[in-house]
């Protein structure tokens, strides 16, 4: 009633008013709309142009770099002894200390990562959820520097105690770290994953007798698999990108081997040593480090790619 | 004679239900006074938190019956029958009190084991539920979590319970499929089948065609007619007609009581409460 008398009132302007006077005044508002979608589309521009630009960069440099040293030496050659007399550049033991650094973290990362987010949205109480989620955001906030540093002051002597033989530097204390890192970033998005899986679900399977077990197996993780895959990939591409902890903790010898108490080097670690000040521009260390570039830049590019493929494979829409 | 143990004996069970049917025929000329029970409520209350949402109820449920659980929005028409598998207990703030037997076991004591209840009592939900699967591992789902492992009991089992839920003919081409590519009526019914593929004794169904068209409707209406002979089935539902329709028996919810529990016949032509028939009246205005 009331809002009627206002809205008769003849002092006040009825809604229809209010609204035909927008309309005409919408001169402004149709510049703005025209505007708005271009700078949109310039802002969004910029990062393309940037990842293009990167990527043209990096080629280049590559292309040079091949012109010195050939493919095949590059990419089958076990030794890299870039400052030696007679300089070789394997790319071998890079890439394989990068995948054995990889493995080791995610062996750490992936079992761990999904058993928490299996607690978190399974079995935890809402209050215990509450306080559990934002200390493995904390864990997610801790500069990776910290990690090389806690790995290599912590996590190799407590390693060494219990297996002298290992080494001042190797990589399964920066692999393990490195898992510890990732473990909250697997756990989250799986979890985020698992809380989406609608409850109708989980009802309609223990309305048939499934144990709580069975309906988080076999019911939820299932329906969850897609986001659970895509929290792994991008674990792996954590691993694989990650820099500072493998250069401190897992020094700096250029070792070809699979033992894993010995030091080897990342491609990121190798970027981060050659480029520590020992590559005179043009000189072949110095392309070198575009062509390592390059290399790990391929590898996380077919990552994203294979994590595309799986997820969608194993997609179960609902 | 149907014992609470997992269904290995799945097998021993359908000779079994032979012997039934032939007994059966001669249970239902003499027994027509008093049928057998499968579930006996005694004084159930049920809380959540501080609602009182079921107050001191009374019900028998038949055998091979269906019976049909009628009454407005908030009467606690659904949280009885999450009672009768435990689902309710899903809710952490739920405390009951009374007792409810089914076969003469007292369920709502905690160490009665739940997931054998479930094992026994099928329950269809108001929104078709299906599990993003296809649509075989739909119905397999459930004799696979039991233990069965072998492909081509697997595979029986599969096509008898689309059968049962008369959706057979339309799926047998796209087993493989994920079943929710199907219409809102063809997952219901394959929840249906999905139910029936443990061979359950009871089917407790909520709305089940609440959320479908009526032609869809009408399918579901008549697979609970031939479900009938085999289960023992509990529907809640919304429409009148329907419960006078499909039910044998009818309970009228109204305020977490039950004001009125009779034959579907007398309830919908002589009911002796007025409550019952304001309620269905209005329904039907
Ligand atoms: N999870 C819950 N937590 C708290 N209260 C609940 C919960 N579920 C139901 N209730 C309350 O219990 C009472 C009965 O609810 P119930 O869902 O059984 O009603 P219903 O008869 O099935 O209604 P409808 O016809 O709308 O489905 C209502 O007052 C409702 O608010
Ligand atoms: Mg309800």
């Amino acid at each position: 009633m009331a809002l009627d008398n206002k809205i008769d009132n003849q002092d006040k302007p009825s809604i229809q008013d209010m609204i035909a006077k927008k309309k005409n005044g919408k001169n402004l508002t149709s510049i703005t709309e025209k505007v708005i979608p271009v700078l949109l589309f310039l802002i969004a521009a910029v990062s393309i142009f940037t990842t293009i630009g990167i990527v043209y960069t990096l080629l280049i440099e590559t292309i040079e770099f091949f012109k010195r040293v050939p493919v095949m030496d590059f990419f089958t050659g076990t030794a890299l002894k870039p400052l030696s007399q007679n300089p070789e550049f394997g790319v071998l033991p890079l890439i394989n200390g990068t995948i054995i650094s990889s493995i080791i973290a995610m062996l750490v990362a992936g079992p761990i990562g999904i058993m928490t987010a299996v607690f978190l949205s399974e079995y935890a109480s809402e209050r215990v959820r509450r306080t559990l989620k934002p200390m493995l955001e904390i864990l997610a906030g801790i500069p990776t520097i910290v990690y090389g540093f806690f790995a290599f002051t912590f996590v190799t002597p407590l390693i060494r105690e219990v297996f002298p033989s290992v080494e001042a530097t190797n990589i399964l204390s920066p692999g393990l770290v490195m898992g510890v890192m990732i473990i909250p970033m697997i756990a989250s998005l799986s979890e985020d994953a698992m809380t989406s899986v609608p409850n109708a679900m989980r009802e309609g399977a223990l309305a048939l007798g499934a144990t709580k077990l069975e309906v988080t197996f076999r019911v939820v993780i299932p329906a969850a698999l897609s986001g659970i895959i895509a929290s792994f990939v991008l674990g792996i591409s954590r691993a694989i990108g990650e820099t500072m902890i493998v250069t401190i903790a897992s020094g700096s010898s250029k070792n070809f081997t699979f033992d894993i108490t010995q030091s080897m080097q990342t491609m990121t670690a190798y970027i981060v040593e050659v480029s520590g000040g020992e590559a005179p521009a043009g000189s072949t260390i110095y392309f070198s480090l575009y062509a390592v570039a390059m290399t790990l830049f391929v590898f996380t590019l077919l990552m994203n790619l294979l994590a595309r493929y799986v997820s969608r494979k194993f997609r179960e829409e609902y | 004679m149907a014992t609470l143990t997992k269904p290995n004996i799945k097998v021993k069970r359908q000779v079994i239900s032979e012997e039934e049917a032939t007994s059966e025929v001669a249970a239902t000329t003499k027994q027509n006074v008093h049928k057998k029970t499968v579930y006996d409520t005694k004084d159930l209350n049920l809380w959540y938190g501080d609602t009182h949402a079921l107050k001191d109820i009374n019900l028998s449920i038949y055998e091979k019956e269906v019976t049909a659980i009628i009454g407005p929005s908030g009467c606690g028409k659904s949280t009885y029958l999450k009672t009768l598998n435990r689902m309710v207990e899903l809710v952490p703030s739920v405390k009951t009190s009374g007792v409810i037997t089914y076969k003469d076991k007292s369920i709502l004591d905690k160490s009665f084991k739940v997931e054998d209840l479930r094992t026994k009592v099928g329950m269809v939900f108001q929104k078709p539920n299906p599990f993003p699967k296809s649509i075989y591992e739909n119905i397999a789902y459930g004799p696979k979590i039991h233990g069965i492992r072998n492909k081509k009991i697997l595979d029986e089992i599969v096509e008898k319970s689309l059968r049962g839920a008369s959706i057979w003919d339309e799926v047998k081409d796209r087993l493989k499929e994920n079943a929710y590519g199907l219409s809102g009526g063809q997952q219901q019914r394959i929840c249906i089948a999905r139910c029936l593929a443990i061979e359950p004794d009871v089917i407790l169904m909520d709305e089940p065609t609440s959320a479908l068209d009526p032609k869809s409707t009408l399918r579901v209406e008549e697979l609970i007619q031939e479900l009938k002979k085999d289960y023992s089935i509990v529907i809640v539902t919304h429409n009148m007609q329907q419960a006078a329709r499909i039910s044998d028996r009818t309970a009228f919810f109204l305020n977490g009581e039950v004001v009125e529990y009779d034959e579907t016949d007398k309830i919908f032509t002589n009911p002796s409460d007025n409550r019952t028939e304001d309620y269905i009246s209005g329904r039907f205005g």
